[in-house]
């Protein structure tokens, strides 16, 4: 079993003048989730971003303890799948495409049926060859989790995980997050109350 | 070191299948190219083609570098500003080693350098009526100059790509960047249509040449900055 651990240590954010949130100190290891949830404008998109280094804290220090070495954030991208509403595909490019383009810049080697299993996985079997620009809102967001899971990321931040999804959508990203449990630790920003179960830790940012 | 280059030349060949299915940049370098040649040709090109004096030849070749310039920065600035509108920077710089993406669009612009330099001297040759005299040494001189070229727009691109005024941010910071090696490249360009010898352009050769080289390295140096800011 892998040895890993998130490290959160009393990190603030802060656009300008407005502090976002204050000293945050939390520790996840392997198998746990923590959903963090919160009212708009609490910090949890700002949080997650923080956590997968497109984003400096004001304060505070980030670390991803994998197999003995610390990562920053910044370092530490081959460990780690972003899904946001923010994240774009490239609309010109087919989801294929988008998921081979992905896959080399990042020195995977995936063949075409590793492409295939990925995106029959996120309920986009037989799309691939398709546009982004001509998938609907929910299909961009399953091409996202595709984006995000291409590397087998050990840990998975999802930021408004089932937004535009349908309901067998929601149960794709359920299932995500369950096998994300073997393979090592989710963090969940929602505001959604039915998804505060997926998590071991509810982790309430305060408004403003 | 391999796995730099592959992760380059993924993002120069997305950049390029992208290109030409949305045709941002190339419609707008090709058409400013056009327009240009065809204004100076119904402006001057009656009596400047058939000119072969110093001066004449210094105009034409100042009028060729221009029109060049221009269209590279109308053009080639937009690699990065796509990126940034089209809001896909985020799972780039995510997934892709920075240096993997400057040497990428690096390569993507210069691509878009040469067919623009074809189209534009062709151009020049037909509706100017401009003649190459040392048709190799033109070649090396415009190759020079467009190394040039790509180098400066690629990082400034770069660092214009999230600000709130790109227009006018680029075009005040490439001012500086851009007019010493276009003065050597002008300068440099008119002997070869004079059909000077080669010795003659080993000067603006040289100078060009290092001006790209020291762009170059110093963009490979400040490009993660840039990238992770």
């Amino acid at each position: 079993m892998t040895n890993l651990q998130l490290d959160i240590s009393d990190v603030s954010a802060s656009y300008g003048a407005r502090t976002v949130f204050h000293r945050i100190s939390l520790t996840l290891r392997h198998g746990e989730v923590l959903v963090v949830s919160g009212a708009n404008g609490s910090g949890k998109s700002t949080l997650l971003r923080v956590l997968c280094g497109l984003q400096k804290p004001a304060d505070g220090t980030v670390r991803y303890c994998w197999n003995g070495t610390s990562h920053a954030p910044r370092d530490a991208s081959h460990l780690i799948g972003w899904v946001s509403p923010d994240l774009s595909l490239y609309r010109e490019l087919t989801g294929d495409e988008n998921l081979r383009f992905f896959a080399a810049v990042r020195g995977l080697s995936l063949g075409a049926d590793g492409i295939d299993g990925l995106m029959a996985q996120v309920g986009l079997g037989g799309r691939g060859s398709d546009r982004v620009s001509a998938y609907s809102s929910g299909m961009a967001h399953r091409l996202r989790y595709a984006y995000a899971l291409l590397h087998h990321p050990p840990v998975l931040l999802l930021d408004e995980p089932t937004v535009t999804l349908d309901e067998r959508g929601a149960g794709v990203v359920e299932s995500i997050i369950e096998a994300q449990r073997q393979k090592g630790i989710a963090v969940v920003a929602t505001n959604d109350p039915r998804e505060l179960r997926y998590g071991d830790y509810v982790l309430t940012l305060g408004a403003g | 070191m391999r796995h730099l280059f592959k992760a380059s030349l993924a993002v120069f060949f997305k950049d390029l299948r992208s290109e030409l299915r949305t045709r941002y940049a190339l419609n707008a370098l090709l058409l400013f190219a056009a327009s240009t040649a065809v204004a100076v040709s119904l402006g001057v090109g009656g009596f400047l083609g058939i000119q072969r004096d110093n001066e004449a030849l210094l105009i034409q070749s100042a009028l060729l570098w221009i029109a060049l310039l221009f269209a590279a920065l109308n053009g080639l600035a937009r690699s990065f500003i796509h990126e940034e509108e089209t809001r896909t920077t985020l799972g780039l710089r995510l997934a892709a080693p920075a240096l993997a993406v400057y040497l990428g669009k690096f390569l993507f612009n210069l691509v878009l350098l040469v067919a623009l330099d074809g189209v534009t001297s062709l151009l020049f040759i037909v509706f100017v009526h401009i003649e190459v005299g040392n048709v190799g040494l033109f070649v090396a001189l415009m190759a020079a100059g467009n190394l040039c070229l790509a180098t400066a727009t690629t990082i400034l691109a770069a660092i214009i790509a999230r600000a709130s005024f790109k227009g006018t941010l680029f075009a005040v910071l490439a001012f500086p960047l851009l007019v010493p090696p276009l003065i050597v490249a002008i300068q440099g360009t008119a002997p070869a249509l004079a059909g000077a010898p080669w010795s003659t352009g080993y000067d603006a050769l040289r100078a060009l040449l290092a001006y790209a080289v020291a762009t170059f390295v110093a963009s490979l140096m400040l490009f993660r900055f840039v990238w992770d800011s």
